[in-house]
């Protein structure tokens, strides 16, 4: 297992666009700070566990969607029969990505679509920038004292365009990137993150919203009504007459795609408000950005995913619109289209044998929603575009593990099993977590080793738990040693966790935390309680 | 080596452990494409399930469809209304005797569309399990706008282009992919968001109205 981890030269994803700091922002400006930089999960959800109208929405979502995605699944006797085809359909994509990929740019090509590769984020957002400017430079550009009006984009909501961070490098290019999604725009407007793959402002209630619209929607473009109440309803008209100004006057769409099939060069969107045909239809150009798993052989496969994916994702037996192109059509739609095929970091997941069932997701946030971890802490907590279950696999692949949020991520999970039962290609995501983990401890070992006057130990490992096996085989002994870290854990107060420790101890603990032993141990505990009879 | 030579050998470099067989021998597919997942009650099905989007249903036989599109769009106090330049000739006989205003695509630019009551199209597939109705644009559907900016999609739809589930309605809508390029949309029920609370709400950027008109003889 780690010899094909160690033996991986291939580059992690690049790094995000730096957040544009600069005056005259066009859109409103994110957090600060890097998701990368975000602190370990521990930490990150003990913040987020301390926000109770949070955890309160989530609840309440979470709970209904897991219902009625359990209805809707129930209501196909052949869902199994479909997991299954789905998994086959991807891994057979996946073991002969090259020639699929081929493929693709072939009939991409053929059918009037221009393709550029992209090895990395910087790389992806360098062609976006470069294209969004020729598309407008021909556009009339004028100034309103302090900058320029007329350059944007409109997009259709896109996991991979929020992995590459694209609307900070357009930003820091002079060009708003307006989401049009929903839940996007509640977040954009709100100087937020998103928290979930498909409505990534879950952590927001209807109030929260009716906020945010109020006090942002003005300075961006047409602002809320002012009598604007929380029904969502009317939350919702708010933004179709907020946004429709935008769809009305773009220039140019961005996307990504669920799918994108080879044998015909088609992509596919899967939407539900409309907001994405509006991206897809009206601009001149449209650009779209495809993680190269994204590809299917054929468009017979559609068949199996049109039907796995809307009933896992948001519950429905079909999301209430689905766009597929093939090229631009004359008179109808973008005259110039783009695609953008990204690797950034996905070659380097393929490469290991275990890890790249991974890479079958199609996002559709199942996982999430059934995860008991993701219901109390959110997906702020895991400092990815890529949250919950998933992600907690996803994410230290694709960024590898050196950061401290990355390499807690394998850990912020129970393991219950939930995710593998709803996951609609069966990624095993609770034994990918365990074999994460021991990336994670491999790659900390591999990091204590290269330190200069680190003594390192080869076998170490083995010897400290051969150790505790002698130890706990016998109670007596058991009991001696437990009762000597219960008094340590006393003395060390208020710590939660252990760090390295002294030699021969650091061989487990220089690439593991532990956490500080209770301060009586259950057998003490169970003596003193129930009283003598030990045994 | 450029991005693309790079990506490539990165992926190939990633997959040598993959023996170098066809992809359908590698990995097989237990799955039966294009097949049909029942052949009784698939009309009533098919209106159950778009009824339950909140869409409006009606069944007519041909020679009432004409007078079925100018009741729902009254209905719907609609006085402007969008035809592609294919549709059924009696269809827009119907329309232009009556007091809705009659705009052809010529084409209507976004502003003018955007002032557009309601669109009426026909349409390609059916599928009944999902509720789906698949365009692909061609004259009688109009162009991809048409069905978007407008408030109100009255869609005609003959029950021989019904079909029982997805894969039936793939199968059916590939040649138009394959052999002329045509986009395709596929519209299950109005616009909605699950955007606030996971809670539907229909209506937001497409037509807010859905109202598909059955057709049998």
């Amino acid at each position: 297992m780690t010899l094909v981890h160690r033996q991986s030269t291939i580059p992690v994803a690049g790094p995000p666009a730096p957040r544009y700091e600069g005056p005259n922002r066009r859109t409103p400006a994110p957090p600060a700070g890097e998701l990368v930089d975000s602190p370990g999960f521990p930490t990150a959800a003990r913040r987020e566990l301390d926000l109770p109208v949070q955890r309160g929405n989530l609840h309440q979502a979470m709970t209904t969607i897991r219902t009625k995605r359990q209805q809707c699944v129930s209501e196909l006797d052949h869902w199994e029969e479909l997991r299954l085809a789905g998994e086959a359909i991807k891994n057979r994509t996946l073991r002969h990505l090259d020639s699929y990929l081929v493929q693709l740019e072939e009939n991409l090509t053929a059918a009037g679509a221009t393709v550029h590769w992209a090895r990395d984020a910087a790389e992806a957002n360098r062609i976006i920038t470069g294209l969004v400017k020729e598309a407008l430079a021909d556009e009339e550009v004028h100034y309103d004292g302090t900058g320029v009006v007329g350059d944007e984009v409109v997009k259709v909501k896109s996991m991979v365009t929020q992995e590459i961070d694209m609307n900070e490098a357009l930003e820091a290019a002079g060009v708003a990137a307006w989401e049009t999604d929903l839940a996007e725009i509640i977040v954009q407007l709100g100087h937020d993150r998103p928290s979930h793959f498909l409505v990534p402002a879950i952590h927001r209630n209807r109030a929260e919203v009716r906020e945010i619209f109020l006090a942002e929607m003005g300075t961006y473009g047409k602002p809320a009504p002012p009598d604007l109440d929380s029904e969502p309803r009317n939350l919702a008209g708010a933004a179709r007459l907020h946004l429709r100004e935008k769809f009305l006057r773009a220039k140019v769409g961005i996307s990504g795609a669920n799918f994108a099939v080879a044998d015909t060069g088609t992509l596919v969107v899967v939407e539900s408000e409309g907001n994405g045909r509006m991206c897809l239809t009206l601009p001149q150009t449209l650009i779209s950005v495809v993680g190269v798993e994204k590809v299917l052989p054929t468009f017979d496969d559609l068949e199996v995913f049109l039907q796995l994916l809307p009933r896992s994702s948001t519950a429905e037996r079909m999301n209430p619109y689905t766009s597929m192109w093939t090229g631009p059509t004359g008179g109808d739609g973008p005259e110039k289209m783009h695609v953008v095929l990204l690797d950034n970091g996905r070659s380097r997941v393929l490469a290991d044998r275990i890890g790249r069932e991974a890479l079958r997701c199609i996002r559709c946030s199942a996982c999430l929603n059934v995860c008991p971890v993701y219901e109390k802490v959110g997906g702020h907590a895991y400092g990815s575009v890529y949250p919950g279950p998933i992600g907690s696999i996803l994410t230290p692949q694709l960024r590898g593990t050196t950061s401290a949020v990355d390499r807690s991520l394998p850990f912020a999970s129970s393991l219950c099993g939930a995710c593998f039962e709803v996951c609609p290609v069966r990624i095993p995501i609770p034994e990918l977590l365990v074999y994460m983990r021991n990336q994670v401890v491999e790659s900390k070992k591999a990091e204590a080793k290269s330190k200069p006057g680190m003594p390192f130990l080869a076998h170490g490992e083995p010897a400290a738990m051969t150790g505790a096996a002698w130890m706990m085989a016998d109670s007596r002994r058991w009991s001696a040693a437990t009762k000597g870290v219960g008094l340590s854990g006393r003395i060390l107060g208020k710590a939660d966790h252990l760090g390295p420790m002294p030699w021969p101890l650091s061989k487990w603990t220089n690439a593991r935390d532990v956490p500080i032993p209770p301060q009586e141990s259950f057998r003490s505990w169970y003596k003193r309680e129930r009283g003598g009879g030990s045994r | 080596m450029n991005a693309r030579e790079e990506i490539l050998t990165r992926i190939r470099t990633a997959l040598q452990d993959v023996p170098e067989v066809a992809p359908e021998v590698d990995v097989p597919v237990e799955w039966e494409y294009h097949r049909a997942t029942r052949t009784e009650g698939v009309l009533d099905l098919f209106v159950e399930r778009v009824e339950d989007y909140k869409a409006a249903v009606v069944r007519a036989n041909s020679g009432e469809v004409p007078g079925r599109i100018v009741e729902a769009l009254n209905a719907h106090d609609v006085h402007s209304v969008v035809l592609p330049a294919g549709l059924d000739p009696t269809w827009r006989a119907a329309l232009e005797a009556s007091e809705i205003e009659v705009r052809d695509d010529t084409p209507l630019d976004r502003a003018q569309l955007d002032t557009t009551d309601a669109v009426v199209t026909a349409a390609c597939v059916g599928a009944a399990e999902t509720g789906t109705i698949f365009l692909d644009h061609r004259p009688d559907q109009g162009r991809r706008a048409l069905t978007l900016v407008p408030d109100m999609h009255v869609c005609v739809i003959r029950a021989d282009q019904v079909v029982s589930d997805v894969p039936e309605a793939i199968t059916r809508v590939a040649p138009s992919v394959r052999e002329n390029q045509l986009p395709v949309t596929m519209i299950s029920g109005g616009s909605a968001t699950s955007d606030i609370e996971l809670s539907r709400v229909e209506g937001v950027h497409g037509p807010r109205t859905l109202h598909v008109v059955l057709v049998q003889d």
